[in-house]
């Protein structure tokens, strides 16, 4: 079977201290993480505070490139299908998203996802994830 | 300090209703509160503790302890780690007993999610100091997609089947047709579950708990005071308690919050789990169960495809008897939280009040679990283990 996945309204992002570098980086293109500047470790989602060892953590860029480590097709919690998925990103951290721009029934765990962005209400890129 | 006998479950009840469109959720509470301390042969006045959760209206305990007016209540606790909770306020309210807090718990949950028309499927609200909010909200995360994905990436790791996972529904539908409150009555195949429709993959319809409206009440107590009433003493051996995130991005699902509350409850208990006679495991979907039994022990990690298969959770039949009242999967998921049915049906079974046709032969040592919450993203777990005295 095929099933094309469409895009489905966004609502609005949060807009905070905790969100507003992230969204003028994803409006350049760019996807980041944060990474603790005492034991190193990347965390996601993006903590100003280490979870590992309540150090301070910064900002940084990443290449968008991941695989797919689980994936869920909804198919009947709105009038749009859509991919939940982790996607474990080559750059050390899993998160939860979507995967778009693709057959939804043709993805698989283990596939290669590169980051897209769509875009919410009120105009924020959103990351998501398609098939490289 | 352990809580080991240092309480009782005295009284337990299970509101009858599974659709109550002319009642509210505080006289649901009521109703409960009512039917346990019947059942205990215990009073308004005995009560010095109340414990509810996110079910219960209002700010904590305040606004359902004044509804309720108890007036002897001298220690209160609103912990909710979701459907999960209630069997987290028993090992409180052990532990307050323990600690001469308390002498006489009252533990309650109500809900009326079918007749208000929240089946549970609805996406959640993006609330902005939920700090994972920002970061999930606008994908949708759905209750069931919260657990599809973990049991789509226990297939992948582990081969575990949908047939598989279908016989948990058939194991809980087979046992819900001997109960008359029971939402679904009808026995399943494993057939029925894989045709019906796909919701998220992995998970079918029939793969998804019901929504029902009800609830129940506990009443936990000083064994003294236990001794004193009618009812068969079910003693509180062990308890744990557990939440698993996302471990900071280093997501990993093929283990739940259960891999640390239940050694904890066993290590308490001084047993194992192959001491274990009947199982009551939160079946908010086929696959929770799936996760609790391999990260209890039951069977080895990534073994619970075969464990599960071919029957071995039907009384009489297999291994392990589980949820002998239908479970969520069919009988009922009150307040979409089977916490405290759970803790109920495993009573029943060691006073030996279980439906004949599943209650388990001289059922002298029970186990209740469950997991609140999402389990793929953040979820609580609370193990516990009960004996006949």
């Amino acid at each position: 079977m095929t099933l094309m996945s469409q895009d489905r309204p966004l609502g609005a992002s949060v807009v905070d201290a905790a969100t507003t570098p992230f969204w003028e980086a994803a409006k350049r293109g760019v996807l980041m993480i944060r990474r603790c500047t005492s034991c190193s470790k990347p965390n996601w989602y993006p903590r100003p505070i280490c979870p590992f060892c309540f150090g301070d953590t910064a900002w940084e860029e990443t290449d968008g490139q991941g695989e797919i480590y689980s994936v869920s097709v909804t198919r009947r919690a709105g009038p749009i299908a859509y991919a939940m998925a982790y996607v474990k990103l080559d750059a050390g951290v899993t998160m939860l998203t979507n995967i778009t721009d693709c057959d939804l029934d043709a993805l698989r765990i283990g596939q290669r996802v590169k980051v897209v962005f769509k875009t919410t209400e009120d105009g924020n890129p959103l990351p998501m994830f398609t098939p490289a | 300090m352990t809580i080991r006998r240092k309480a009782c479950i005295v009284g337990a009840y299970e509101h009858p209703t599974r659709k109550a469109p002319d009642k509210t959720v505080a006289q649901l509470h009521a109703e409960c509160a009512r039917g346990a301390l019947a059942d205990a042969g215990l009073t308004v006045n005995d009560v010095d503790a109340y414990f509810c959760a996110g079910d219960a209206p209002g700010m904590g305990a305040n606004n359902m302890l004044d509804y309720l007016g108890l007036p002897n209540v001298r220690h209160v606790d609103a912990t909710d780690t979701g459907g999960s909770s209630y069997i987290i306020h028993v090992a409180h309210a052990a532990a307050a007993i323990a600690a001469g807090k308390a002498n006489v718990a009252l533990i309650t949950l109500s809900g009326r999610p079918r007749s208000e028309g929240s089946s549970g499927v609805a996406p959640r609200a993006v609330v902005p100091n939920v700090p994972d909010s920002a970061w999930e909200g606008l994908y949708n995360p759905v209750t069931v997609n919260m657990y599809a994905l973990v049991a789509a990436r226990h297939m992948h790791q582990f081969g575990t089947t949908p047939e598989q996972l279908a016989w948990i529904k058939v194991a809980a539908s087979t046992h819900a047709q001997y109960n008359e409150h029971a939402m679904l009555r009808d026995v399943v195949t494993v057939e029925d579950v894989i045709n019906s429709p796909m919701i998220s993959d992995p998970l079918h319809k029939l793969d998804c708990c019901v929504v029902s409206d009800g609830g129940g009440a506990l009443i936990v107590a000083r064994p003294e005071i236990a001794r004193a009433l009618k009812r068969p003493v079910v003693n509180v051996m062990g308890a744990g308690e557990a939440i698993k995130g996302q471990l900071g991005g280093q997501v990993d699902l093929t283990w739940s919050a259960a891999a640390l509350s239940g050694p904890r409850a066993f290590e308490e208990a001084g047993v194992k789990p192959s001491d274990i006679q009947y199982a009551s495991v939160y079946d908010s979907f086929t696959i929770t169960v799936l996760m609790q039994l391999e990260d209890l022990g039951f069977c080895a990690k990534g073994e619970g495809g075969r464990f599960v298969a071919d029957g071995n959770l039907i009384s009489g039949v297999g291994k392990l008897p589980f949820n002998t009242d239908g479970g969520g999967l069919c009988n009922n998921h009150p307040a979409n939280r089977g916490g405290i049915t759970k803790v109920i049906e495993a009573v029943r079974q060691l006073r030996g009040e279980a439906h004949p046709k599943v209650q388990v032969p001289n059922c002298g040592l029970a186990l209740a679990t469950g997991i609140g919450g999402l389990l793929g993203s953040r979820h609580g777990s609370g193990t516990l283990i009960l004996e006949r005295a």
